[in-house]
């Protein structure tokens, strides 16, 4: 089957009102901002429930399916930088469960990994495991947490090739490989995509298995949130 | 009185030779410029760095690569890049030895609250739910009272949980305590800080012992 698709467009066929995406990235590092910028551009599209780390900034990434009010539902676990996130989030207008974050990159792998639930010591005593079953492993205490799988993955890779095996570049990497297990189909911007040999099979992070779709984004911004220097 | 600064440089004086540590946003981040001679000791970043360098220079700046706080910054010699996954199994099968946090309250169970205030403030947990869950040393970092002058050191959090029964340590402006058995145990004050002091900005059970010494 052919996995390249010939433009972000064509990426995105198939995504539509109601959906469960999830989205790659932490902050605004390694967020796939060509597939979002193109969700953006289809307002019709609506009441998506996102999961993603963060929920990008007012004026990038998902800060555009925000305040296009395409988004009905996000799971993250850190929200803070967003106004209008944070102004829809306190009057009802956006649903918002917010998740541990390893807990949350553990959903997602579970998710993928064809495993339904885990027990986890994070948020156990909190708001976290109001509702969620508890158990005791040698003394300790554990909340059940289920595994979260998704219509579409989108996620962003430095290299792919034509079969969709992908490698990240440094830390934006993050949510990206295991929300790529995640998706029933999914989708992988890549800044080089290249022909199945010239990736090292022994450097490859995420195997073309897991991915359904890829193409090369042109023009990354990759916006820096913090940018601090020594000099 | 300690500032932000004596209160990193103080809790820099923790650090074990060869420990996986963990550093908060905040007062925790400071910590990394006090590392003391000898000790060796590698930072984790939980977006998914073993080894976290300094800042770059303008020059080298990447934004593929930043830390957990969001901030650009560069590796050192045999660092190790992974995905969220792998970073909080490390993180949960207490691979790293010592998390230093901020809180918006402390009690004297170990309760921590630093993620949520009801109607005001919510911007997420991010992974303090995990890293305070799992550490065996926790290090909370932070000013003994709040903007209003109330105590942050309390016998029980008024403020949604982060985590329960873990905080093991506190270094604050005025004082080091230790908490178990229920109570604050105070351990050494801030230069030019009296007991009395200590006790007054406390609101949880404080327990003293004999001289409270200086901070070392």
């Amino acid at each position: 089957m052919k996995k390249v698709v010939k433009n972000v467009d064509e990426a995105i066929e198939g995504i539509q009102s109601g959906m469960t995406l999830m989205l790659g990235g932490f902050g605004l590092c390694g967020i796939p901002e060509k597939c979002i910028e193109a969700i953006s551009k289809r307002p019709e599209i609506k009441d998506l429930t996102c999961i993603s780390n963060n929920a990008g900034v007012d004026d990038f990434g998902l800060g555009f399916l925000l305040k296009n009010h395409q988004i009905k539902k996000m799971i993250s676990s850190y929200v803070g930088e967003n106004e209008e996130f944070e102004r829809q989030m306190l009057s009802g207008e956006l649903e918002v469960e917010l998740t541990p974050q390893g807990s949350l990159a553990e959903k997602c792998r579970a998710g993928g990994a064809g495993i339904p639930a885990f027990y986890t010591p994070a948020g156990y005593g909190t708001e976290v495991a109001e509702g969620k079953e508890t158990r005791e492993y040698n003394g300790k205490m554990y909340i059940l947490e289920e595994s979260l799988v998704s219509d579409f993955s989108i996620v962003k890779a430095w290299k792919g090739d034509t079969k969709g095996n992908l490698v990240f570049k440094a830390t934006a990497r993050n949510f990206n490989p295991v929300m790529a297990m995640a998706g029933k189909i999914t989708i992988a911007e890549v800044e080089y995509l290249v022909e199945p040999g010239e990736l090292d099979p022994n450097e490859i992070h995420t195997p073309g298995i897991f991915v359904h779709r890829i193409f090369e984004g042109k023009n990354y911004e990759k916006r820096i949130e913090q940018r601090t220097t020594s000099n | 009185m300690l500032k932000k600064e004596d209160i990193a440089k103080r809790i820099a004086q923790e650090l074990k030779d060869g420990w996986y540590v963990n550093l908060g946003i905040g007062i925790p981040t400071l910590v990394a410029n006090y590392i003391p001679e000898g000790i060796d000791v590698t930072l984790q970043s939980e977006n998914g760095l073993l080894g976290m360098g300094p800042f770059p220079t303008k020059e080298s700046i990447d934004a593929d690569l930043i830390n957990a706080g969001k901030q650009t910054i560069t590796t050192m010699p045999g660092s190790v890049f992974f995905d969220s996954s792998d970073s909080f199994a490390m993180i949960r099968a207490g691979k790293v030895q010592l998390t230093v946090l901020g809180a918006m309250e402390v009690d004297q169970n170990g309760d921590i609250a630093n993620w949520k205030i009801p109607g005001k403030m919510v911007k997420g947990m991010g992974g303090a739910m995990d890293l305070v869950a799992s550490a065996e040393n926790i290090i909370v970092a932070m000013m003994h009272t709040n903007r209003a002058g109330e105590s942050k050191l309390l016998d029980k959090c008024s403020l949604p949980l982060t985590g329960v029964k873990c905080v093991t340590k506190i270094v604050t402006n005025l004082a080091v305590l230790e908490i178990k058995d229920g109570a604050f145990h105070l351990l050494e004050r801030a230069p030019g800080v009296s007991v009395e002091e200590i006790k007054a900005a406390t609101a949880g059970k404080l327990i003293i012992k004999g001289d409270i010494p200086n901070m070392i």
